[in-house]
């Protein structure tokens, strides 16, 4: 809402910079976005153009003498319609004007020592002006001063507050609402609406009919004016619909207009000639035609409200009026429609067709008053600048609670909320200052509330009334006072995040929405995608189900940036349905590329077994120690199977981890997803001391010869049962293939230790264990002993 | 004899002196002390001495081993310091070269930011929980007093999958999930944060981001009040933002809150005079707050006239961008590596 402060005096009695104006709105929760002049340009004063000759060097430019009361300047001018006697307006040496300064100088060896302006160059927005306010100089009336201000004597020395308002407040939507807010912050009353007109002639009711035939229109007021003359509105209506955003068309369009800006009540004019004589207000039949106003024919629905005549639709209610009924220069007599339509019926309308200065109005609600006042209102603006006469009457339709609410709050209440001891008494002059009326009985404030508060119905608005005009500044902070208590979070994401930092990984911040056609990517798991009804782009429609996706595409991101070295992470969301059932998974995914440590002479790349070892220190520092194992089983097509893997821990598959599949791409690019959710639902055991054997232990190295698809994790099984339990750990450390063993086999080299809590183990007892794991894995898995 | 023993004595410590390494020592030892050495030969001949001169040339043998094995005992010490000497030499490194690099990672912003936040409320006695971001219509809009047809659902633009389930548009649905649950209704003090969804994409809004919402619940004559969300604000604005900031409360609407304010912060980098960031206005506003309204009370199963309480909540990429100085928002979602490895140490306390 753009705010004349020309306009707002006409009602409240202020004398404040705009600025400080627009400062203390915002306090009191009515923020701007704009506060300054209507016209911004400095210097500029009126002049007459005392002589007026051809610049000896130019075929279009003049060389004018111009009175300016103290002195008479000579001023270069291009102007066409520059000549002697007209009274101008002139920028000095040193005026601002939008986008320059003036300055004194030489134009084509003349001396020039200002400009001649036109309007356009005093910087109205491009809508505003005429075609002749940017053809030649501003050419003044004979009346104005010389000397004088010319933005004073074209009434445009306006302040504009372009306000931010709030969804609840469309009482502000008008200059009588901002007046009432502004009264109360300065403690200043309100001014009446002026309403006087004459009525003559037979009654409306008598040659005019209207009906309601839906519950979405709940008051409607139908006057007549006949004899309008149609012309230029005066000056100050113009400039106050400029100054509000609204291009002046005629004063009878222009009036409504007005009418609107000042009492926050849309109104429609038709040409009474046009119309007939009946106005009905109805929903729209499903596929209805109607053209609007600005000559483009709409297709309704029956969700939209329609003003009909006997046989059509001649509006569409609210948001835009129809073509054929529109006010022409040729119009003489008008209908005028005061009325009040269901706010979200209008909202949907308006954001199918047309969000307007109206419907932005009715969409806030409208207080029923206003609906009588507006209607009164422009009656006496035709009559007085459209030389109108108001056929006597009104034709009206209400079934609006008129009625105004009552609320009963206490002193206490006022207090116990904001934490406050505001006395009594001060409390009392917030309701007084806004206009409330009020009676106190003990200590209970019975608050009659104004229609044009349709923000308030409970006292909790009320208390919001009171600190909002008392000030909130004036309320001083504390902590609340209650019960001490432990505050309580479950850390484990965090501790798995911290984890993963320090294993090297960076964390990533990635968006869930992606297009449809990766959401079964990186994942063999039965699922229903979901999909927005309403996405922004194709390319995020679709909530991610594996994390992988995501997490891929931030690798392509940073690859195509010449990033080699990318070890990232993230715990986030994968959405599905499955079922009946709308669900999402807490997930926790890795991506590794390139190199992951280095220093001199020594660094490592990325492989499966790095990457592995993550997922492994992850699960070991959760507590999951000897319970998970790694399965190869069918994967994604996304994903190498044969660097690959489900990780299972007690039975469950709880994740997957693998190479990127090589028509994926060409590097080597590793992953894993872990299902948190699932994870952690196994249970984990207190983390407890365990005995340290007191005796010595034995290292014992054994390098087995087995078939080349052999899986370690089978071996190590095998040898563990075997060693039983004086085998206490065992460690992969070398895998070779080649010369020495045969083309299809491989070597595997493990560590074995032994230890013994009740006594130190002998040599025997060990090399007796030994054979016993040579034999079990030569039966089992075909090991031989590497000689 | 004693000028015999003299004389091997003074051939010993010549030869001693003339060692160079710990094997000519060990050769001279056994040469000068061994079984076959003139000492050990004095000391066998001791037995053809007479009675009287066995004692005395005993003991003039037995010193002079002494004193050699002495002598032996200081020199093997020097050659093994002079040894030690060499090896650190030949060790000497320069130092000045780089260690290894063990890769370390980076904790993103946002999450700097929400652990902060969450430590904060936890010592203040608050449980952190946490709510699904795929939201029902319920939760997100009508448990917080926004019928199907409020006008503020439109200012939430929304990424409905169904016309039940949404991306939830803000934290607060984490509010009515908290009064629900509890079953008791007793007093509720609670911090979420989380991702949020609006339909909207732009420079200054992204589609996803995130919020953090707090919530505090307690027994009408407790009085938790406005004047408690001011003191309980200050404290997180100075923790967050920067101990000289000030705060301003602007009266606001939310429908989930009455009365309601908008929370403006002095602006931090002008310091109130009015510069880019804050547009010229010396505030920038961080965040929504206020009493919680009493239809959402009831709506969650708290008696309005028995508790009462206050929220409030915030963007949590804005508090990252000040915290760190980042100046565009979009930079929180490309995932640069080499922005990510920017935020790899301790926040300062």
């Amino acid at each position: 809402m753009k705010l004349s402060t020309n306009f707002l005096k006409d009602y409240v009695d202020i004398d404040v910079d705009v600025k400080q104006l627009a400062e203390d709105m915002t306090r009191v929760g009515n923020e701007y976005d704009y506060a300054g002049k209507l016209i911004n340009a400095t210097k500029l004063v009126i002049g007459e153009i005392v002589e007026c000759v051809d610049h000896p060097d130019s075929d279009h430019l003049h060389l004018c003498k111009v009175n300016i009361g103290k002195e008479i300047l000579n001023i270069v001018c291009g102007a066409p319609n520059a000549r002697k006697g007209i009274k101008v307006i002139v920028a000095l040496d040193g005026a601002e004007l939008p986008g320059k300064t003036i300055k004194k100088g030489i134009i084509r060896g003349q001396e020039s020592n200002g400009m001649l302006c036109s309007i356009a160059e005093l910087g109205l927005e491009h809508k505003f002006l005429k075609p002749e306010d940017s053809a030649g100089i501003a050419e003044l009336g004979q009346d104005a001063k010389i000397g004088e201000d010319p933005i004073k004597y074209l009434q445009m020395d306006d302040g504009v507050i372009d306000f931010e308002l709030t969804a609840n407040r469309g009482d502000l939507l008008s200059i009588l609402g901002m007046a009432y807010e502004v009264g109360a912050i300065y403690d200043k009353p309100v001014k009446k609406v002026d309403l006087e007109h004459k009525e003559s002639g037979e009654d409306i009711n008598k040659q005019f009919s209207i009906e309601v035939k839906t519950e979405n229109c709940k008051k409607l007021l139908v006057k007549k004016v006949g004899n309008v003359k149609i012309e230029e509105s005066p000056t100050f209506i113009k400039n106050r619909l400029i100054a509000s955003g609204i291009r002046p068309i005629n004063n009878v369009v222009d009036i409504s207009n007005y009418v609107m800006l000042e009492l926050g009540q849309p109104l429609h004019f038709y040409d009474a000639d046009r119309l007939g004589n009946k106005l009905v207000v109805r929903m729209a039949e499903e596929g209805e035609k109607l053209t609007t106003l600005d000559n483009v024919e709409r297709t309704l629905s029956a969700e939209d409200i329609v003003i009909a005549d006997k046989t059509h639709g001649v509006g569409l209610a609210g948001v835009m009026g129809g073509l054929e009924t529109e006010v022409e220069p040729d119009t003489k007599n008008i209908i005028i429609e005061s009325a009040i339509f269901d706010s979200v019926k209008i909202r949907k309308t308006s954001k199918k067709i047309l969000r307007s200065e109206a419907s932005n109005r009715f969409e806030k609600g409208i207080d029923p008053e206003r609906t009588t006042m507006a209607i009164e209102r422009a009656c006496k603006l035709l009559e007085e600048y459209a030389g109108g006469t108001v056929v006597t009457g009104t034709a009206k339709y209400d079934v609006t609670n008129n009625k105004e609410k009552e609320i009963d709050i206490t002193f206490q209440d006022v207090n116990d909320v904001l934490g406050t001891v505001i006395p009594n008494k001060e409390i009392l002059e917030v309701f007084r200052k806004l206009g409330f009326t009020y009676s106190v009985k003990g200590e209970t404030i019975k608050v009659t509330v104004p229609t044009r508060r349709l923000d308030i119905s409970i006292k909790e608005d009320l208390i919001e009334e009171v600190s909002r005009i008392y000030g909130v500044d004036n309320i001083q902070g504390k902590l609340p006072v209650v019960p001490m208590r432990q505050g309580s979070y479950d850390k484990t994401q965090r501790e798995i995040r911290n984890r993963m930092i320090a294993l090297g990984l960076h964390e990533t911040l990635s968006y869930i929405l992606i297009n449809d056609k990766e959401v079964n990517e990186y994942t063999l798991d039965e699922f229903e995608p979901l999909k927005l009804l309403d996405p922004i782009t194709e390319d995020r429609n679709t909530l991610r189900y594996s994390m992988i996706t995501s997490l891929y595409k931030i690798y392509e991101y940073n690859k195509s940036r010449e990033q080699k070295d990318i070890s990232i992470f993230e715990i986030g969301k994968g959405f599905y349905k499955k079922g009946e059932v709308y669900g999402e998974d807490t997930k926790l995914c890795a991506l590794m590329t390139g190199r992951y440590s280095s220093g001199l002479n020594n660094f490592k790349n990325v492989d499966f077994y790095v990457i592995k070892g993550v997922v492994e220190e992850i699960l070991d520092y959760l507590g999951y120690n000897g319970r998970y194992s790694f399965i190869r089983k069918e994967m994604p097509k996304e994903i190498h199977p044969g660097q690959s893997a489900y990780i299972n821990v007690n039975g469950t598959d709880v994740g997957i981890i693998g190479k990127i599949h090589p028509s994926v791409t060409k590097d080597d690019v590793y992953v894993f997803e872990i299902n948190l959710d699932e994870l952690l639902k196994k249970k984990v055991g207190k983390m407890k001391y365990k005995e340290i054997s007191k005796y010595p232990s034995i290292n014992k190295d054994i390098a087995l010869v087995v078939d080349k698809n052999a899986v370690s994790q089978n071996i190590e099984k095998v040898i563990k049962s075997a060693g039983g339990s004086l085998l206490t750990n065992i460690e992969v450390f070398d895998i070779y293939t080649g010369i020495g063993i045969g083309a299809d086999k491989k070597s595997i080299a493990y560590s074995l230790t032994f230890s013994d809590m009740k006594k130190t183990l002998t040599d025997e007892e060990v090399n007796n264990l030994m054979e016993k794991i040579i034999e079990a894995t030569s039966k089992k898995c075909g090991a031989e002993l590497r000689k | 004899m004693e000028s015999k023993i003299e004389e091997l004595k003074k051939i010993a410590e010549e030869k001693i002196k003339n060692i160079q390494n710990s094997q000519e020592l060990q050769d001279l030892k056994v040469q000068l002390l061994g079984k076959k050495s003139e000492i050990s030969n004095l000391l066998k001949g001791l037995g053809s001495l007479s009675p009287e001169e066995r004692p005395k040339v005993g003991a003039l043998v037995n010193k002079a081993r002494t004193e050699i094995e002495e002598k032996i005992e200081k020199a093997e010490k020097k050659i093994k310091e002079k040894m030690l000497e060499e090896k650190i030499q030949k060790e000497t490194i320069d130092i000045t070269l780089p260690g290894t690099k063990i890769q370390r990672g980076s904790k993103h912003p946002v999450n700097r930011v929400i652990e902060e936040i969450e430590d904060l409320f936890v010592s203040m006695g608050y449980d952190v929980i946490s709510g699904p971001e795929l939201e029902t219509d319920e939760y997100c809009f009508e448990r917080l007093n926004l019928p199907q047809g409020h006008p503020a659902r439109d200012m939430q633009d929304s990424f409905y999958i169904t016309n039940e389930y949404l991306l939830r548009t803000q934290t607060s649905a984490v509010q009515a999930r908290a009064m629900v649950a509890n079953t008791e209704k007793t007093p509720i003090r609670m911090i979420c944060a989380g991702k949020t969804y609006r339909r909207e994409d732009d420079a200054t809004h992204s589609h996803q981001f995130g919020q953090v919402e707090g919530l505090v619940i307690d027994k009408k004559e407790r009085n938790v009040s406005l004047a408690d969300l001011k003191g309980t604000l200050e404290i997180f604005v100075k923790k967050l933002i920067g101990k000289n900031c000030e705060l301003r409360f602007r009266p606001s609407y939310f429908p989930f809150t009455e009365p309601s304010y908008e929370v403006d912060v002095s602006c931090f980098k002008c310091g109130g005079k009015g510069c880019s960031l804050c547009k010229q206005t010396g505030w920038i506003e961080v965040l929504g707050a206020g009493i919680v309204h009493p239809n959402v009370l009831k709506i969650n199963g708290y008696d309005p006239e028995k508790f009462g309480g206050f929220a409030f909540g915030t963007g949590l990429e804005r508090l990252a961008m000040f915290k760190y100085g980042i100046p565009d928002m979009r930079y929180l979602y490309t995932n640069d590596i080499r922005f990510l490895s920017q935020f790899d140490r301790k926040d300062e306390e």
